[in-house]
């Protein structure tokens, strides 16, 4: 059947098709074109010249943070998911749902609060003479340097991600069928065995999206390495921070944040990928 | 039994660390607003509204809030809006396409923000359009419409189908159908929606700070304050951004629950 055009229908789906290509196609199209312009006297001038991918993949500094901002989202991302597992275990098998509903209704609030206020705040209790360590000289302990290494820049990341990564394994872990552990632990599995031979394959995909998610937001952070990891090795985010702020060399920030978004990419399709692979688990 | 007991401890107790870390700033923020020390440590100074006193009686700090309450009303109707035209549409209709359509509107949250800040700078500024309130605006609502649209299309999944075309059999126009049963039954999901898409808009600070030129939002001023030195009235704006946020969230959610209510009845 062939259908004239149909204003209501119309009205409810084109809008947001306008509004996306507008402000969100539009904007990521672009970033990609004056990656190929060139900066002139401090001014952007459209060319298309491949000089800003030469440059930047020619410094040092650049494959440096490249591989340290890899490395780093991906140790928090390691630490979330191991020090997320026993209590979201906890909340989905030995919790009432009326408390694994306040738990979750809990972790949500830190989403809705200022990240910059809670970073500011580990400063405070991380510092030198901050709480912290205050509260290690009682037990004779300390001072340890904690601002401005790895530590704080994992500590900043966590904040972000662990509520997340806590809520998600929950709710997987949650969905599992209950008959198919107490199967296992009836035909002779030991608890250990079952977390590892059940519990675990049953809630892969929720995991890889867990980890996912806490990768992809530790990637792109780049207020817990500039103010706890103290930005001595600059994260990618970083590195655009200061090429747009300070230098005014937008093409080559976004050549910095198209390499970003590629990586992103890779790791998003290999990990959708690895999540609905079938056999194995199953 | 005493070994699983004692298991069960020890796990409770991990919970409780778990939950600690992740509270921990809110809190320590929240003690530190109070506390006379211009560097917090413990043993904690006295108890002091002299950082409350410094941010009312800072003219910046005012205009960085109405500012922000601009900017986070204007953005949750532009991204209400959205995200219900898109919830509908997925909603009632097949056509092709359709999975690239969602993917357009669900896409923004998982490209990181500073990436949408450069671009959407350097696409703003191109188009004449940065630099504004308003800048900050048509931002945050690409940034914000895909939770609207997930909290309404929630609600619509609860919708019996067969209650639109009642609609249209008893002689109403689509039109008509969408504001006498759509819109109505939809009211609560909306006004959920509201509230959350202007936190989440309260709270964002990376794409604010590079598109709204000299417009400062609270969590620009915030960014500024930080990067200069350690001053506590962060915390004390820390406790107000808060506290908006929390409103905001906990309206959403009584709205989300007597929904639920309701649909039992």
């Amino acid at each position: 059947m062939k259908r004239k055009f149909d204003l209501y229908a119309m009205t409810w789906r084109l809008p947001i098709i306008f509004w996306q290509f507008l402000f969100f196609v539009g904007p990521l199209l672009f970033m990609v074109a004056i990656s190929f312009f060139v900066v002139k006297n401090y001014r952007m001038m459209e060319a298309f010249e491949f000089v800003n991918w030469q440059k930047m993949f020619s410094k040092g500094y650049f494959w440096d943070s490249y591989w340290y901002t890899i490395f780093i989202a991906g140790v928090s991302t390691t630490v979330a998911m191991i020090l997320a597992f026993p209590a979201s275990f906890t909340l989905a098998f030995r919790a009432s749902d009326n408390l694994r509903r306040w738990a979750i209704f809990l972790l949500i609030i830190p989403f809705f609060t200022s990240y910059l206020v809670r970073t500011f705040s580990w400063y405070v209790i991380l510092a030198e003479s901050g709480v912290l360590n205050a509260m290690l000289a009682y037990l004779g302990l300390g001072p340890f340097k904690m601002l401005n290494t790895h530590f704080g820049t994992v500590v900043g990341y966590l904040t972000l991600t662990l509520p997340l990564v806590v809520i998600l394994q929950t709710v997987t872990m949650a969905s599992v069928d209950k008959t198919l552990i107490e199967a296992a632990r009836n035909l002779g599995c030991k608890p250990l065995a079952t977390i590892w031979r059940v519990v675990l394959p049953l809630s892969k995909t929720g995991f890889i999206v867990a980890a996912l998610f806490c990768f992809i937001l530790s990637f792109g952070d780049f207020v817990a390495p500039f103010y706890l990891g103290g930005s001595q090795e600059p994260t990618l985010p970083i590195l655009i921070l200061d090429t747009t702020k300070s230098g005014q060399q937008w093409p080559r920030a976004a050549v910095v944040a198209i390499v970003m978004m590629a990586t992103l990419f890779t790791i998003a399709f290999a990990a959708i990928a690895l999540a609905y692979r079938k056999g194995g688990a199953k | 039994m005493n070994q699983t007991r004692f298991l069960n401890v020890i796990l409770a107790l991990y919970v409780a660390c778990i939950f600690a870390f992740i509270f921990a700033p809110i809190l320590f923020s929240l003690v530190f607003s109070f506390n006379s020390q211009r560097f917090p440590t413990i043993p904690l100074g006295d108890f002091t509204t002299e950082w409350y006193a410094k941010i009312f009686a800072d003219p910046d700090v005012w205009v960085a809030a109405r500012n922000s309450l601009t900017v986070s009303v204007c953005t949750s109707i532009v991204a209400t809006f959205l995200g219900f035209c898109t919830a509908y549409s997925d909603f009632r209709y097949n056509f092709r396409f359709k999975g690239p359509y969602l993917a357009l509107i669900l896409l923004p949250p998982t490209i990181p923000l500073i990436i949408m800040a450069l671009a959407m700078l350097a696409w703003l500024s191109k188009l004449g359009l940065s630099g504004h309130l308003w800048s900050i605006i048509l931002a945050h609502s690409v940034l914000t419409a895909p939770f609207a649209m997930a909290i309404i299309r929630l609600r619509l999944n609860q919708m019996d189908p067969d209650l639109e075309s009642a609609a249209w059999n008893l002689g109403g126009s689509e039109w008509k159908a969408m504001r006498h049963v759509i819109i109505p039954f939809c009211m609560p999901s909306i006004v959920s929606a509201l509230c959350l898409t202007a936190a989440v808009s309260f709270d964002e600070f990376a794409v604010s700070w590079f598109v709204s030129g000299l417009n400062k939002t609270v969590p620009v001023v915030i960014l500024e304050i930080v990067q200069g030195n350690i001053d506590p009235q962060v915390n004390a704006i820390g406790t107000f951004v808060f506290l908006t946020s929390m409103t905001l969230v906990i309206l959403a959610q009584v709205f989300f629950i007597s929904r639920q209510v309701k649909s039992h009845s």
